[in-house]
């Protein structure tokens, strides 16, 4: 099956990074030379996507109208659905990429003896894509901490939210994203295999950086709060702010499970660019959601538009037809010749 | 091949093996071959229409010769693979929708039940998604990095005959109706990537004749019906004359009239068959009322654009006629008819493709004085804006009871509804011209409509199974206003559906009729000095016009 495949490649992936960072002198790799190497990638790469797609232009207006446009002063336009100003279209791609709205419409239709056709509201896809999506960015969030000193008083806010929200005392704080990241995966993991449809449509390449995240998550969550034997916070800042102040240092021996999480972070640093997950990028750039439908107010310019594609011409035409159309009445731009047509 | 019975197909869409309904296919799709047999596939373009095309300035259609798809051999030129691979390379440099589309995908499958053709066939490469996958998978493979590495794993694959023919079965088993586009958080168009498909395959002559032939036509004759220029005024003046007989009124339009203020294009089919006809005769009953100062052209008489169906090359030379035409005749603007696909070219390509209609001025109506801004640019006002537009200030007087013979729902065409939002000036003009009319189910309307099953010139009778099929989830929902609420009249906006909702309706929900809005907007217009015709209702008692522009006299 295609998740075997992917399930083994990230279970790969934890045994190489575990064996390897036990190799004297290894830790330099796994510290700092692979996780530098993913970041140029991630940032190369991804610059590299949006500018690829940049290059090529958009030809036509296209956006996919989800509501009544403008048009007459009495019928009322639906700004958001259908914009046709820029501050409309801006309030448009903010609530899809911040609500996600269009899965918020998704439906789930049903074939019935009748036959019947039957549809209804089904938001599982919207609510698991939340969790899912916002618990990550909040821990991304969370790990800033790590690189940052001293941690500004907005992330001990975000991080004070995130504890409370979990809503227990005791240490080490339990996260309420860390529970719900694990869970968004599980569940999208498990609708990849339930929904027939999408089971159908799965390949590798689509479990696998499920599998990625499900293990970056399990290391985090391990570490934080289980395997804590050499796993010196202190010890694994001053590494990581010497990452990014580009002077790494080595204080004390760090635990192995820490290097399977990084690495597991710089493989996905690393596939990101190549893969589906430039959705990140690609939800801005989309233009049937990121144009004005005002193609008939406003002309849409396409850079390759062809000047030498004419139409058949009247002059042609008239000339096939003429006889025709001066028995039928029809005006011509040239009178039928007295004798024949040139 | 005979179309199923009802009650055969009625079974078969729910018990059928089909993705739809639960029967999950053993085998990968990548496995699957396309299997081509006598009614599902639309016929080959004719061999000399691909050559006239070929032979026109600015178009090529290459590889013109007798093949069939049911053939294993389907003539190829030898160098194909290559001839696809750069047409590809061509289209990712030309279409940022393209490449987007190709790399933002997540197979979420938001858009797998969205598409009627899936709802009515149950074949897994009719989900959305599965459909882009087929060119998807030929990107991944030469154009990605991930898929030169892992090949399959990546779910890359070879582009081979079969590849080829896979597109073939399935850009032609999709309407470009946009429905998917709506449910995809990126906004993935499969109708982009149908277009691209088609315009890949046309780069080594694998075209369909409905497309290609009413294409030639338009080039040379003006109109997809191949109407000559006598012709196509004879069929006018006939409808001309048939409204006077009902109405009492004489009609005065005219044909390639200079000085005109308005240049009026609708689809050709308006003028050429039932139920279109009644359409027409609406629009020449209202411009007569009003006294608008408007011609016909023999020259732009198509609305509709097969070119749209083909590549943005064709689509651009067909649609140029309208701008070249409005031009030479010296009207002040463009009033267009009632068309789906005619008015997502109009709206969405024309302006970009042949504008800027610099001689043209912007549309005001001569009654209302209103201009119409949202169409500053291109210059051309759609029908239903200038109706609603007429019937708000109260330019026209209207008795809805002369459509109490009628029960209408209202049915949105693909392109007025998701490429152009044309939503609520059709249900303004409706809830003026008939006494009542009900709206089918939200999941069916709006942006959420159903397409006809056989737009984008698939409205062919070879496939007529796969259309039955793919209209399924439109004609289901008109099913249901019928039980309800007796509707008895599917009204649209659109010269496809006209034809293909006919077929539709006779074959899911007997009974049931289909018309354009302006039938009903000529039926219910009360016209100065009219006299109308006397006809029997279906009481058996004599009245006016029981049955509007199609009574019988």
């Amino acid at each position: 099956m295609k998740y075997t495949f992917s399930f083994l490649a990230v279970i790969a992936l934890v045994l190489i990074a575990w064996l390897g960072s036990q190799i004297p002198g290894m830790q330099y790799l796994f510290g700092v030379a692979i996780p530098y190497l993913a970041i140029m990638i991630f940032l190369g790469g991804f610059v590299y996507r949006v500018v690829q797609w940049a290059k090529s232009p958009v030809p036509f207006s296209i956006p996919t109208t989800c509501g009544q446009g403008a048009s007459l002063d009495f019928i009322k336009q639906d700004k958001l659905d259908c914009p046709t100003k820029t501050s409309e279209v801006v309030a448009r791609m903010f609530l899809e990429i911040v609500t996600f709205r269009s899965l918020f419409r998704n439906t789930k239709s049903e074939l019935h003896e009748g036959p019947k056709i039957t549809y209804e509201s089904s938001k599982w896809l919207w609510l698991f894509a939340l969790i899912f999506h916002y618990s990550f960015l909040v821990v991304v969030i969370r790990h800033m901490r790590l690189f940052l000193n001293p941690v500004p008083a907005w992330l001990e806010f975000l991080d004070f939210l995130d504890a409370g929200a979990a809503l227990q005392v005791g240490a080490p704080l339990l996260y309420a994203t860390d529970l719900a990241l694990v869970l968004g995966v599980v569940l999208l993991f498990g609708r990849r295999l339930v929904n027939r449809q999408v089971r159908y449509i799965s390949l590798a390449n689509d479990y696998f950086p499920l599998f990625l995240i499900f293990g970056i998550a399990t290391t985090g969550i391990l570490m934080r709060y289980f395997l804590r034997t050499n796993i010196d916070i202190i010890s694994i800042k001053e590494l990581l702010v010497g990452l990014v102040t580009f002077s790494p240092v080595f204080a004390a021996k760090i635990g192995s499970i820490f290097y399977i999480h990084l690495f597991l972070v710089s493989t996905l640093l690393i596939y990101f660019p190549f893969s589906k997950l430039m959705h990140l990028g690609g939800v801005f750039m989309s233009p049937t959601r990121n144009m004005a439908n005002n193609s008939r107010a406003k002309r849409h310019i396409n850079p390759w538009n062809d000047p030498t594609i004419k139409p058949h011409s009247y002059a042609g035409y008239e000339d096939e037809f003429r006889e025709f159309m001066v028995d039928a009445g029809i005006p011509v731009e040239k009178e039928l010749p007295p004798q024949k047509d040139e | 091949m005979a179309l199923a019975k009802l009650e055969q197909l009625s079974k078969s869409v729910v018990q059928g093996p089909s993705l739809a309904t639960g029967a999950v296919p053993t085998k990968d799709w990548m496995e699957t071959p396309a299997i081509f047999k006598e009614g599902n596939f639309a016929y080959p373009a004719k061999k000399e229409k691909v050559e006239y095309l070929n032979s026109q300035a600015g178009l090529e259609f290459p590889n013109a010769r007798i093949w069939s798809p049911d053939e294993d051999d389907w003539k190829l030129p030898e160098n194909w693979q290559e001839i696809i691979l750069n047409g590809l390379k061509e289209r990712l440099g030309k279409f940022r929708s393209l490449k987007i589309f190709m790399d933002c995908c997540v197979r979420c499958g938001a858009c797998a039940d969205k598409c009627h053709f899936f709802l009515g066939t149950g074949d897994p490469k009719n989900m959305p998604v599965l459909r882009a996958e087929l060119l998807r998978s030929i990107y991944r493979n030469d154009f990605t990095l991930a898929g030169k590495l892992f090949g399959k794993m990546a779910g890359a694959r070879e582009m081979t005959v079969g590849v080829l023919k896979e597109w073939f079965m399935y850009s032609y088993q999709c309407t470009e109706c946009r429905r998917c586009s709506v449910f995809c958080p990126y906004g993935i168009d499969t109708a982009e990537v149908t277009m691209m498909l088609r315009e890949l395959l046309h780069l080594v002559g694998v075209g369909i004749n409905w497309i290609l032939e009413p294409a030639s036509n338009s080039n040379r004759t003006g109109n997809h019906m191949g109407l000559q220029p006598h012709t196509f005024k004879d069929n006018v003046d006939f409808l001309a004359e048939d409204l006077e007989t009902l109405t009492g009124v004489k009609i005065n339009h005219s044909f390639n009239r200079k000085g005109a203020e308005v240049l009026f294009i609708t689809p050709s089919a308006d003028v050429f068959a039932e139920p279109g006809l009644y359409t027409a005769m609406g629009y020449l009953a209202l411009f007569e009322q009003i006294g608008l100062d408007y011609t016909w052209s023999t020259y732009a008489s198509e609305g509709g654009n097969f070119g749209l169906f083909t590549s943005n090359e064709l689509m651009k030379k067909l649609n140029a006629k309208m701008y070249a035409e409005a031009k030479r005749l010296g009207v002040k603007y463009i009033i267009g008819g009632e068309c789906g696909h005619m008015w997502r070219v109009i709206h969405q390509y024309m302006d970009t493709m042949n504008g800027p209609a610099d001689f043209l001025e912007v549309p005001k109506s001569p009654l209302t004085g209103t201009v119409f801004n949202n169409a500053a640019s291109t210059k051309m006002v759609h029908i239903s804006e200038f109706t609603a537009d007429l019937i708000r200030h109260g330019k026209i007087k209207l008795d809805p009871s002369r459509n109490s013979h009628v029960l209408p729902t209202y049915h949105d065409s693909c392109n007025p509804a998701r490429a152009m939002g044309l939503m609520d000036e059709p249900r303004y003009i409706l809830d003026h011209v008939v006494p009542k009319w009900v709206e089918m189910p939200e999941n069916t309307i709006r942006e959420q409509t159903f397409c006809c099953g056989s737009g984008t010139g698939l409205n062919t009778d070879e496939i007529m199974e796969l259309r039955m099929r793919a209209g399924l989830p439109r004609a289901n929902a008109v099913k249901h206003v019928i039980d309800k609420h007796d509707v008895n009249m599917l009204s649209c906006v659109c010269a496809i559906d006209r034809a293909t909702l006919t077929s539709l309706m006779n074959y899911w929900n007997p009974g049931c009729g289909v018309c354009g809005l302006s039938e009903l907007v000529g039926n219910a217009l009360v016209m100065d000095n009219e006299k109308r015709a006397m006809g029997y209702d279906a009481e058996g008692n004599e009245t006016e016009l029981p049955e509007g522009f199609r009574t019988m006299v």
